[in-house]
């Protein structure tokens, strides 16, 4: 059996709450007549796509209602059959309760897929199978949404690919329920990538919690006839957060990817089992990315693991789960990386695994918080091998740059050093406060800089402009000058006089010369 | 409260749930130590205890700041308890009551209160005790004869005059005060021969500091401090004991009685583990923790004092953030390659 030899600093030994939830099999949610979905057209990590429906258009389940814009983008698609109701700005399910454009759709119930057929993969180039991810709306379905497309590398070799079925927050269980109903698929999704990626080596991470979920993959990686050597599922120690992706890559590989770099650029990429799972979906069946598994726990009567259908409002999706009354809130993602959705109405996107319905006693009161004794728990909790007190301080007396010496841009937000935290200091809000001012920062620097930038350019222009006006106009007086002297000559004019116009000639010329010259040095 | 961002799930940990570990990894010390000198040190602890509690209440109002979290989080006893334990067991109730007022007002809450104090609030009540009130403060029960209860209690309230007995003498200030041993008889042979040499060090301060020890472990296995400064304090109080032992066993005492006298186990474990006032760095603590135990060493041996923990915590606090700036351990990724 695989044994797992790498280890990273610090982490935690959390509760894990997926008993909730773990046994109930994946079900899918049912789209009636009359039911609104909105759909959001920024789903990716990338820029948001380019709506390319308007109100009144009837599209399919499956048909591109927003096109990707640009490299680092996906397309967006219905998720059921139906008539747009508008294409606006909606609240988005993202912690700052920020708005964003949106595909409202009135089902009519009939679910109605476009056409659709399978694509052999093998047949397109490396440039159309990924156009064909794009064109799908395949992002990082472990919820960082990255296009999938733009992570097969252009230029690095990559020797081994990981798949992430770690799942190491608290509560989630949908990763969980889809390798154990679904290995076959994600299986037959891992090998596309690894063809795609031509890696030698597959290397499947599944925390050791998961017993089922690792022998049915282990199953369904024999029947595909892949050797054990070409590709493994290895059980990870559960200790969160494991499933980040660099710190899978170092339990996994032993590879720690160096600050600023690339996993390809070691020769390693990641994708999460959800997203291999689509992958299969794209080009065994042609469908795009319409639904994601998301688990309901929490204060509910009715925990489980719902398919869910793209844009369907959260409190909706919550109504099946049958919460206790008295909902404190919904959190979105996990427990440790969550966040509490602004609004019930939000939709469900391709990030969003699992919704947590908060009833009072959900998760401990938060305690006052305390001064920091610099006991150093946080430290050793921190999987980045940060000092998060020296981050908090640096950050609370906003000293941006002490805190980026101290590799703030390295911080993962996984949680885990205001976790362990006795002086229940919200560690990570600072964090998260700080890297939004360095963000903003830096932008403003930006746009400083190409303003000043535009402005000399401005500037250089004209000068430029001047200089070449100057030399036109030096050259006219010359010419006239020349033409002048040609018709005294020809006039007859005695020899002084032919004289006295080549010295104005010049004169001229060197004026022009100067004038040019001058204008030029000031642009330097 | 509800908690407003991720995450939402918090371990059960608070700053008073470490000083109520630290307390109870103080017990069997405290236990042994008054077997040792008697019943007069719960006493003094008391009288520590309470005063502390006072000043941090007052002080805590005064500043503005909500009295019930900062009064029950413990730190107060926790310095209260040390200070308690390192003056020594007869002083007058006020000596004890101005050490404590010195650590928890001047030491503590002038440089901004919990967490903002760069030195040990209980070492500086000892450094300052011991400069104003010497005399007082080299005042050990004579050995064996812990008085009975009612008579020490009278001692420390002032209402008997002060003995001729409390002038005792302890393993570490007799060698001090001989000068060592000559040419012919060693430092051991001295304590021997006044009968102040227990098992393998001091007699009686050997099960006070071996109690120690045992707290200290605790501490250990409930991962309230971590190895680092009290296996880096006691090896470098061993290696320049062994030094000068080695070099001159007439005039040094050996490095187990070394570490088994005194304030060395009370100084590894709970004193140079001060987080507030330490390194928190692995490689910070390290060298916390050695200069601490060198400086200890020294200071008892050679210094004015007749121990130098005091003195050495204070001396390292000093350059404990330095230290830990300068230990910084590289973060994921800065190891390159594979590791
Ligand atoms: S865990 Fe909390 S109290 Fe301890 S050093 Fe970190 S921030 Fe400070
Ligand atoms: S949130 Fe950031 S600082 Fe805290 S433990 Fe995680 S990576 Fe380290």
């Amino acid at each position: 059996m695989p044994q797992v030899s790498f280890k990273f600093h610090g982490g935690l030994k959390l509760p894990a709450h997926k008993d909730i939830s773990s046994g109930a099999s994946i079900r899918p949610v049912l789209v009636t007549a009359g039911q609104r979905l909105v759909i959001p057209l920024s789903q990716s990590a990338g820029a948001p796509a380019r709506a390319i429906v308007a109100a009144g258009d009837h599209v399919r389940k499956g048909q591109k209602i927003g096109a990707a814009d640009g490299r680092i983008s996906a397309a967006v698609h219905a998720s059921t059959s139906g008539r747009v109701l508008a294409v606006e700005e909606r609240r988005m399910p993202h912690p700052s309760g920020l708005s964003g454009l949106a595909v409202e759709i009135e089902a009519d119930g009939e679910d109605l897929w476009i056409d659709h057929a399978p694509v052999d993969y093998r047949g397109l180039s490396l440039e159309d199978a990924c156009l064909a991810l794009q064109e799908a709306g395949v992002v990082g379905m472990g919820g960082a949404v990255f296009p999938s497309h733009a992570k097969v590398p252009q230029r690095h070799a990559v020797t081994t690919l990981i798949v992430n079925g770690a799942e190491c927050e608290p509560y989630i269980t949908c990763d969980d329920r889809l390798m154990r109903e679904r290995a076959g698929e994600i299986v037959a999704g891992v090998r596309i990538l690894r063809d795609l990626l031509k890696a030698e080596t597959v290397l499947i991470g599944i925390e050791d919690n998961k017993p089922e979920a690792i022998a049915a993959m282990r199953v369904a990686v024999a029947e595909t006839g892949e050797g054990e050597i070409a590709c493994r599922v290895v059980s990870v120690p559960a200790l969160y957060p494991a499933g980040s992706m660099k710190q899978l890559i170092r339990v996994l590989t032993g590879h720690e990817i160096p600050v600023g770099k690339l996993p390809t650029e070691l020769g390693v990429q990641c994708f999460n089992v959800a997203t291999a799972y689509s992958v299969a979906r794209v080009f065994l069946r042609g469908e795009p990315v319409v639904r994601r598994i998301v688990t309901l726990t929490g204060g509910v009567a009715m925990p489980g693991n719902w398919e869910v259908p793209i844009g369907m409002p959260v409190d909706q999706l919550l109504a099946l789960a049958q919460p206790v009354d008295a909902l404190s809130g919904v959190v979105m993602g996990g427990p440790m990386m969550g966040f509490e959705v602004p609004a019930l109405d939000v939709p469900v996107v391709k990030a969003s695994n699992c919704l947590i319905a908060r009833v009072p006693g959900t998760f401990p009161e938060r305690m006052p918080e305390m001064p920091c004794i610099r006991c150093g728990a946080c430290a050793r909790a921190c999987p980045q091998d940060l000092q998060p007190f020296e981050l908090y301080w640096w950050s609370r007396a906003r000293q941006f740059e002490r805190a980026e010496r101290y590799r703030i841009a390295s911080c993962i937000e996984c949680g885990c050093c205001a976790y362990v935290c006795p002086a229940h200091i919200p560690l990570v809000q600072y964090f998260r406060f700080a890297k939004g001012e360095i963000r903003t920062r830096d932008q403003e620097r930006k746009m400083a800089e190409t303003a000043r930038e535009r402005f000399e350019f401005k500037q250089f222009r004209e000068m430029r402009e001047k200089a070449e006006k100057a030399e036109r106009l030096a050259r006219a007086a010359a010419a006239q000058a020349q033409k002048a002297a040609v018709a005294d000559v020809s006039g007859g004019a005695p020899e002084n006089e032919a004289d006295t116009r080549k010295a104005v000639i010049a004169a001229a010329l060197e004026r022009a010369r100067k004038q040019a010259r001058n204008a030029g040095s000031r642009q330097e | 409260m509800h908690t407003v961002s991720s995450p939402y799930l918090h371990k059960p940990a608070s700053i008073a749930g470490v000083m109520r570990e630290v307390c109870l990894a103080l017990l069997p010390g405290i236990f042994v130590y008054t077997a040792f000198v008697g019943a007069a040190l719960f006493a003094q602890i008391a009288i520590a205890s309470v005063t502390a509690l006072a000043a941090e209440a007052l002080f805590l109002k005064t500043r503005g700041n909500p009295v019930r979290p900062f009064l029950t989080d413990g730190s107060a006893l926790v310095t209260a308890w040390l200070i308690a334990l390192a003056f020594p067991p007869l002083s007058p109730w006020w000596l004890t009551v101005t050490g404590v007022l010195l650590a928890i007002v001047i030491a503590k809450h002038l440089y901004g209160g919990l967490g903002q104090n760069p030195f040990n609030p209980a070492m500086v009540a000892f450094a300052g005790c011991i400069v104003a009130f010497p005399a007082l403060m080299a005042q050990w029960p004579a050995q064996g004869i812990a008085a009975p209860f009612g008579e020490q209690m009278r001692i420390i309230l002032c209402l008997s005059p002060r003995m001729d007995a409390l002038a005792g003498a302890t393993p570490l200030s007799v060698i001090k005060a001989s000068g060592a041993g000559d040419l012919y008889t060693d430092v051991r042979e001295i304590l021997v021969r006044q009968n102040l040499y227990g098992t393998f060090a001091g007699k009686g301060w050997e099960w006070v500091a071996s109690a120690y020890l045992l707290g200290g472990l605790y501490l250990l296995y409930r991962r309230v401090i971590t190895w680092h400064v009290p296996v880096a304090f006691l090896f470098g109080m061993a290696f320049v004991s062994l030094l000068f032992w080695r070099h001159d066993p007439m005039h040094y005492a050996d490095p187990v009685f070394q570490l088994f006298s005194g304030g060395s186990m009370l100084g590894a474990f709970f004193i140079a583990t001060d987080p507030v006032t330490g390194c928190t760095t692995p490689r910070g603590k390290l060298i916390f923790g050695c200069g601490a135990g060198v400086l200890a060493y020294l200071i008892r041996v050679f210094g004015a004092f007749p121990d130098g923990i005091g003195f050495a915590v204070l001396i390292m606090n000093l350059w404990a953030p330095m230290l830990d700036r300068f230990a910084q351990p590289p973060t994921f990724g800065e190891r390159g390659g594979r590791v």
